[in-house]
């Protein structure tokens, strides 16, 4: 919205202020001025305004001249609306509200003689020419040029009709099924028994508050004008304006609540202006309202104001004195409230709100007016005593464990998507089927509420192979969905990914491809960080149906903690590789981290340091390939020999010699006595027992 | 190293024993010249002062064995001048380590690239996310959270939205499938804001409230290089007797000094949210030019960064519900909330805020 100072300034009187200034200022207050432009000497500056929707009081350029005069405390002069004395008519011109609950006030002023010609400035407060030349409105005809500046004087649509096209009187109802109406932008349309509009005694006239039609339309040749005023109800307006796809400067206004008491006054602006070329008034102005509306929009209850709830509200000011009784009425009686002082024990008023502050209802919104015109920028800046302990989320502690662990491991924290497409949801959901649709996606890729974060990584690790970054180790805490479209479970998620090399980065050694037991590391690194009793690693029968799809179905391993399936790691499977165009081997997984964090982190404790001397003994073993780590280690595990202090698989060799069903490990097994130098015999001794505990798997020493 | 055999020595008078002392010293000595590592040292000193071996020992046990009486303490002078002479060289090889021409052979071009351990980077959202919770910690504030997918009661109604209200259109709005029968405050929609945990908290526990609630957020909207559909808050919220205006003046000023540095001016003006009342926005005064005018700051000297206000006694009332305590009459308090994402690309000079959501490896190493 466009607001000329030169016209504001029409309004106040001894306004000293610069323009620059005034523009600051009422910015501070919420009207926003986003630009000031100098348009020559003589001609003030023009602002482009930023008004929120709930001031439609201010979108014109009396409103502003209001705040101005609250603001500085000067006078804002009264609107003239002094008409001639008019002739009298035989019988008032005929208006009836038919549909009431929508219609509360209809004015309709009778002018005749009238010439229709250019616009010129035709009197002190009409100067059309000048002000619409500088805000570089069209020019028209003197009728409708006439209802534009009363809009932008006062905010307040009206509409001019060529009377002597309307047969009978003016009726205010509901379109009959099957009426027909041409508007004023030349459009033929056909009409909804739910649409507002204006008629004569034989057809419809105009949309209530969303435009004219096009057979009263007045024209060069008019010399009998209808001047109407009136107010609508919000939502009616509203819903014709959206049904016929139009949006006005009339339906912007009457959709968000027009002053009730305005139509006079705009009605009284346009006849003025009308009348300075000639012809006369026939009748007096015809107000129909509607009771039941008026008492409504205008004859609202006063509000009760105390200066004890300014003060318990707003705090201090930095001014001493602060908001005293004065500044309070001051403030309220220049916005258009009336306050009369109420009983209580400290100040306090009743107050009658102004009828175009329909925003205005109770006494939190006189509090903020009157912080508003004070100026929010003048109150101290204060500091509320806190005397309360602090918490932390339940899972804080653990997220953050579980961040630091993989930022540690050479991976990057990513945010996916909260989305996915059905069939990545088909894909990945733990619990099939409880996948939850959107009502109104973004796109069909993202028509889900992801149940896994698999679907996003996967996405992101693609997307910097595309890209020809084949480094990728990402991560993502966020959370997955499941459920129904009647209930939605929420659960906090771990999903990482990685392809190329290792996070090393040396001139001196190449790079290593990152594999499986890499990332196996990492979730061995993550569940570490957590009080376990048991974890283990295992996998199901492909055939079995319960590896997740997305997984390589003999490179994939489920993360069993306490008992709880805690997530699946692994190799991505290659139709899904393939489906995707990815040519290097995807390792990635995904952490349940509503089941993990239920376990506490772990608390480190100390324990003695053995200060006798450690012996590492290695054993090179030949094993058939049936024989896993698991089952080497768990038969160290059952030997519960103290003085066996670690035991590691310190390399695997697949050797040509050893033929395709055996294999060789390197188990290196380290020995230390808590309270003794460990003697050779004794070393001779556990040795024996470890060879022995181990042939049970059928491992044997290589000769 | 030198393994000639110690000759017997045929005269013992004094010109035969120096000619064969100087010898043996000069033979040291040259021995001693060419020392580089500590095993050549080591050998030095097993050849000429080892017990079995050693040559010293060979001079003894031939030389001074076989001298006649007379000429055993001209001899013996000579054999201490010279083990005195070995044990110096000897000293002198431990003492100087390695030669330089050793010690350069040994060289590294140390402008070649250290060897790293490459880490990963928090996300800078994360980071930005925990820099803002941690100055409201700091000030007394507890962290809460809630679902992702919200109810329109928590997420419009109970903020005072009217039921009319645009932002509720699925043109603002995404939303679950199906909710079309479902009564209005039931209805599942992906929440537009982190205000709806103010409810939560609210309805779970009585005044006094200080809460900071850092979230993931949705709008219907689409994506361009300063909006993006997806994004995160930072929603704050203090309730208890006599909190005021001034003090959440009081306490946006400071958290913005602590997050932008001390010199921040902050300056407020009227807004309008339908959960408080008054509202303000705020605005910090440009950390790129420092308030002169710029290109980041439109040439105004001002950033707008938050939306805040008085929370609205609606808003109390729908709490009160739940938890009688929540009073407008007796009880007040302010709510603010800012957008992560924006002050993220301010501080780190992101241009596309969909950089954030695109797992980019170069973007995001950035961060480390």
């Amino acid at each position: 919205m466009k607001i000329l100072t030169k016209w504001l300034r029409s309004y106040l009187s001894d306004f000293a202020v610069s323009d620059a200034q005034l523009a600051e200022d009422l910015t501070l207050r919420g009207i926003a001025v986003e630009g000031v432009y100098d348009l020559g000497p003589g001609n003030g500056s023009l602002f482009e305004m930023d008004i929120t929707t709930n001031r439609v009081d201010a979108m014109n350029h009396y409103g502003i001249a209001r705040e101005a005069a609250a603001i500085y405390g000067i006078e804002l002069k009264p609107l003239d609306v002094a008409l001639p004395e008019f002739r009298p008519s035989a019988k008032p011109f005929s208006v009836a509200i038919q549909a009431e609950d929508v219609c509360g006030r209809f004015t309709a002023r009778v002018l005749r003689g009238i010439t229709i010609g250019q616009s010129r400035d035709w009197f002190p407060g009409a100067e059309i020419a000048t002000y619409f030349g500088l805000l570089e409105q069209k020019k028209i005809s003197s009728a409708v040029d006439a209802t534009n500046f009363a809009w932008l004087a006062m905010g307040q649509p009206t509409h001019a009709f060529d009377l002597d096209k309307i047969e009978g009187g003016i009726i205010v109802r509901r379109a009959r099924k099957g009426e027909n109406l041409k508007t004023l932008d030349g459009l033929e349309r056909t009409l909804d028994p739910e649409d507002l509009i204006i008629a004569d005694h034989a057809k419809p006239l105009g949309l209530a508050g969303v435009m004219g039609g096009w057979d009263t339309m007045i024209t060069s040749a008019t010399t009998n004008v209808l001047v109407e005023a009136a107010w609508f109800e919000p939502m009616a307006v509203r819903r014709t304006a959206r049904r016929h796809g139009l949006h006005t400067d009339a339906s912007h206004r009457f959709e968000r609540g027009a002053d009730f008491n305005a139509a006079p006054v705009a009605s009284a602006l346009v006849s003025r202006i009308l009348l300075a070329n000639g012809g006369w008034l026939e009748g007096n102005l015809v107000d129909v309202r509607v009771a039941a509306v008026e008492s409504r929009a205008v004859r609202r209850p006063p509000v009760h104001l105390a200066l004890s709830e300014v003060h318990r509200i707003l705090g201090k000011t930095e001014n001493e004195e602060g908001i005293t009784a004065a500044t309070v009425e001051n403030f309220l009686t220049a916005l258009g409230c009336q306050c009369t002082p109420a009983q209580a024990a400290g100040p306090a008023w009743n107050v009658v709100l102004p009828s175009w502050r329909l925003d205005i209802e109770r006494e939190i919104d006189l509090i903020e007016e009157v912080a508003r015109v004070y100026g929010y920028n003048r109150f101290a800046n204060t500091l509320p005593v806190f005397g309360e302990g602090v918490k932390s989320l339940p899972l804080a502690e653990s997220e953050s464990a579980v961040r630091l662990t993989l930022l540690a491991a050479g991976f990057h924290e990513a945010i996916a998507s909260t989305f996915c497409s059905a069939a990545e949801a088909a894909l990945t959901a733990p619990q099939p089927g409880l996948v939850v649709p959107l009502g109104n996606p973004l796109s069909e890729e993202a028509g889900v509420l992801r149940p896994s974060l698999i679907p996003g990584i996967l996405t992101m690790v693609a997307g910097n192979l595309h890209r020809d970054v084949s480094d990728v180790r990402l991560f993502v805490l966020g959370t997955a969905f499941s459920g129904t479209t009647e209930r939605v479970e929420e659960r906090p998620a771990l999903a990482f990914a990685a392809v190329g090399t290792l996070p090393e980065q040396s001139a001196l050694h190449s790079p290593r491809a990152i594999e499986f037991q890499d990332v196996k590391g990492v979730v061995e690194q993550v569940l570490s960080r957590f009080q376990t009793r048991t974890v283990y690693f295992d996998r199901f029968e492909s055939d079995a149906g319960l590896t997740p799809a997305w997984l390589h179905p003999y490179r994939a391993a489920r993360v069993v903690a306490d008992g709880l399936t805690v997530g699946w790691f692994g190799q991505l499977h290659p139709n899904e590789a393939g489906a995707r165009k990815l040519k290097e081997p995807v390792l990635l997984g995904e952490l349940y981290l509503d089941r993990l964090c239920k376990l506490p982190l772990r608390k480190p404790s100390a324990r003695e340091i053995s200060r006798f001397q450690t012996v590492r003994r290695d054993f090179s073993l030949v094993l058939e390939k049936s024989v896993t780590w698991e089952m080497i280690d768990q038969s160290l595990t059952a030997l519960a020999i103290p003085e066996i202090v670690e035991w590691r698989a310190r390399e695997i060799f697949h050797d040509a010699r050893l033929g395709a069903r055996e294999y060789s490990l390197l188990l290196g097994v380290t020995f230390q006595a808590s309270d003794r130098t460990l003697r050779e015999e004794e070393l001779q001794d556990f040795r024996a027992q470890i060879v022995s505990a181990v042939a049970k798997t059928g491992a044997h020493l290589r000769a | 190293m030198t393994t000639d055999a110690i000759p017997n020595l045929s005269a013992f008078d004094d010109n035969s024993l120096d000619r064969a002392f100087v010898a043996l010293k000069q033979q040291a000595g040259d021995e001693a010249a060419s020392l580089t590592t500590p095993d050549s040292v080591e050998a030095f000193r097993l050849g000429w002062l080892g017990r079995k071996q050693g040559r010293l020992n060979e001079v003894s046990s031939r030389w001074l064995k076989a001298a006649p009486p007379e000429a055993k303490k001209a001899l013996g002078q000579r054999f201490n001048d010279l083990k005195k002479h070995v044990e110096d060289l000897l000293a002198a090889a431990e003492g100087a380590g390695p030669n330089d021409a050793a010690l350069a052979a040994e060289a590294v071009d140390i402008t070649l690239p250290g060897s790293r351990r490459l880490t990963g980077a928090e996300h800078p959202i994360t980071r930005t996310l925990n820099e803002i919770v941690s100055v409201f910690a700091a000030l007394g504030y507890s962290v809460g959270v809630g679902p992702e997918v919200e109810t329109d009661f928590y997420n419009f109604e109970s903020m005072n939205f009217p039921p009319g209200h645009p932002a509720r259109d699925t043109q603002d709005t995404l939303v679950i499938a199906n909710q079309e029968r479902r009564p209005l405050r039931d209805r599942l929609l992906l929440r537009t804001h982190t205000s709806p945990v103010q409810m939560r908290t609210m309805e779970q526990q009585p005044p006094p409230v200080r809460i900071v609630i850092p979230g993931k957020v949705h709008r219907n909207e689409a994506d361009d290089a300063t909006h993006s559909s997806t994004f995160h808050q930072v929603e704050g919220l203090c309730v208890d007797t006599n909190i005021t205006f001034s003090d959440l003046k009081g306490t946006l000023d400071h958290a913005m000094k602590a997050l932008f540095g001390s010199s921040v001016k902050t300056r407020f003006f009227p807004s309008f949210f339908p959960f408080t009342e008054p509202s303000a926005d705020v605005q910090i005064s440009c950390i790129f030019c420092g308030g002169k005018g710029c290109r980041k700051c439109k040439h105004s000297g001002w950033i707008e960064l938050l939306g805040c206000g008085m929370v609205d006694p609606a808003v109390f009332a729908f709490a009160a519900e739940k938890q009688p305590a929540y009073d407008p009459k007796k009880i007040s308090g302010f709510a603010f909330g800012m957008g992560v994402e924006r002050i993220a690309m301010m501080k780190y000079g992101v241009s596309d805020i969909g950089q954030f959501f695109a797992g980019d490896m170069r973007f995001l190493g950035q961060f480390a």
